[in-house]
């Protein structure tokens, strides 16, 4: 499996091959559908991420000794924005993930969904997410 | 007829560029853009009068208070108010709403009824839900119609003796619907309730006669009348001012002061504790006088013909449904577009230069009322035209296209 670097490179690449925004949106919500859409059981409130404008649920789980992530949202876009994060993260190990570096979102063009006052709330599921692999960091060790 | 263009050569952000496209302002529910009247009065005061007002002898305090005192004396005759001291400067809307409620504990008491509406700001539902429990007095709602309007038969039917308060928006920030305040208020006074009205929606909008509405307070936000923000007025009647007990302790509210006992200072002072927004009251003075040059009458008649072309306009749009389709309201238009998520259309049409707000507008019950996550709201201001309009339209239907 590449390593989350690798992935992150690699997506960086591939918005850059837009040269307007429409366009990397346009691949964004394409991104969006492809996300491992979270079980239904797990579709609760308390899954909900806060901060967020639109609903957005995120799960995690461990297979072995690396996380696997899942998620949903009911907004095309926050959807997009989530499976970027996932497919770069999901199936690494705990401690990759919490050392994960964010830079490559402003790389991509989305560096306004960053902003902590932005609604999409990218910066809460920045934090869920690397929460998930604290949580099963102290499981491993 | 106004003259728009010369009008928005007054608002200097108007001429700004939004992601690289000229921008459209339709956001103005949240606030208004202020004319270079305003901002110059804020610059004026810092660099010729910036002095400590009411209690300084030497020339500059004098020059700064008198310049404060004639905005409070330009902000009652704007809206119709008998005396000037029942002009509160407060820091906002908000502040306003909790200055009352805060010491509303003398006009409601325990087993009492509060009646609020459904369609309330959080501002205006939050410190009457503390009230109620703090005295412990139940709060009733008014529920609102499909259409938006208020539902007036389950109005008449909420109220009895034991209503000791009605709290409802003049206009309703979350679907633009003006609600029948007068009726309100009758109905309220008939069974002895006190009244507040919150006007953050309607001030700006709409020529406002405090004498007419009749309410006990009125609350306004002297942002959204092209004024600064941390500037918001409370109008009373003497009566219900001098019954409710000051919100804040401190200087400038006082009379005389021992360690055995305090007296408060007449209106207004005993509600402006501390040192106010100086430079925002007087900055508010000239909001006014731009308002009034420009002609609140002229203004209304403008933003409903907005209203109405931009009704007509969003309508084109496939799925597109109105919350609040009614005319009888201000210049704000709340919808959706088939199920997509209104932050997913924010975000599109915000790329393309268009403020628009999405989300709850704080107004929780009403989302939960018409069962959606929430909506994308379109307000407009006298300084708004047509052509934006049709540039908001077009850029709609790109967003569809793009997430369809």
């Amino acid at each position: 499996m590449a390593s989350i670097q690798e992935i992150q490179n690699d997506i960086v690449d591939e918005f850059a091959m837009f040269d307007d925004w429409m366009d990397r949106y346009e691949y964004m919500i394409d991104l969006g559908k492809s996300v491992p859409v979270i079980d239904d059981q797990y579709k609760t409130d308390e899954n909900i991420i806060k901060g967020c404008q639109s609903k957005v649920w995120v799960h995690a789980d461990l297979d072995e000794d690396k996380v696997k992530f899942s998620a949903d949202s009911d907004a095309i876009i926050t959807k997009g924005i989530i499976a970027i994060l996932i497919r770069a993260w999901s199936g690494q190990k705990p401690a990759d993930i919490i050392a994960a570096d964010t830079a490559f979102i402003d790389q991509i063009g989305l560096k306004e969904h960053l902003s902590p006052t932005r609604a999409n709330g990218l910066v809460s599921m920045i934090k869920q997410l690397k929460m998930y692999a604290v949580a099963y960091q102290s499981q491993l060790s | 007829m106004l003259d728009i263009q010369k009008i928005r050569a007054d608002f200097p952000i108007l001429n700004r560029e939004v992601n690289g496209r000229p921008l459209v302002y339709f956001d103005n529910a949240a606030t208004s853009q202020k004319p270079q009247q305003v901002i110059d009065k804020i610059v004026e005061y810092y660099t010729l009068y910036n002095a400590n007002i009411h209690r300084g002898v030497h020339a500059l305090s004098q020059e700064a208070t008198d310049l404060f005192e004639a905005s409070r004396e330009k902000v009652r005759a704007f809206f119709n108010i008998p005396q000037t001291k029942q002009v509160i400067f407060t820091s906002g809307n908000t502040h306003s709403i909790n200055a009352v409620a805060s010491g509303a504990h003398v006009f409601v008491q325990k087993g009492d009824e509060v009646i609020v509406s459904a369609v309330e700001h959080h501002s205006n539902i939050v410190p009457w839900q503390m009230l109620c429990e703090r005295v412990g007095a139940t709060l009733k709602v008014i529920p609102v119609l499909d259409n938006g309007e208020l539902d007036m038969k389950t109005y008449e039917e909420l109220l009895n003796d034991k209503t000791a308060f009605v709290v409802v928006n003049h206009v309703s920030n979350a679907l633009g619907v003006t609600n029948p305040v007068e009726e309100i208020i009758k109905g309220a006074h008939k069974h002895g309730a006190m009244t507040l009205i919150d006007g953050a929606q309607s001030c700006g909008h709409m020529k406002l006669d405090m004498q007419a509405i009749n309410a006990d307070f009125y609350t306004m936000a002297g942002h959204k009348m092209c004024g600064p923000t941390g500037i918001g007025i409370l109008y009373g009647t003497e009566k219900a001012l001098n019954a409710l007990p000051p919100y804040q302790g401190g200087g400038e509210m006082i009379d005389q002061v021992t360690f055995e006992h305090t007296t408060y200072a007449g209106l207004p002072h005993k509600f402006e504790a501390g040192t106010p927004n100086i430079a925002g009251g007087i900055a508010l003075g000239a909001a006014v006088d731009y308002l009034n040059d420009v002609g609140m009458d002229h203004i209304a008649a403008y933003e409903h013909e907005l209203l109405v072309y931009g009704t007509q306009q969003l309508k084109t749009i496939e799925g597109l449904k109105i919350f609040g389709d009614v005319l009888n309201k201000a210049a704000v238009i709340s919808f959706n577009v088939t199920t997509l998520h209104p932050y997913d259309i924010g975000t599109i049409v915000d790329k393309l230069g268009i403020a628009v707000r999405t989300g709850h507008h704080c107004a929780q019950p009403v989302m939960e009322r018409y069962e959606v996550p929430g909506t994308v709201r379109a307000s407009f201001a006298f300084y708004n035209t047509k052509e934006e309009i049709d540039i908001m339209v077009q850029a709609l239907q790109r967003a569809v296209s793009m997430l369809s």
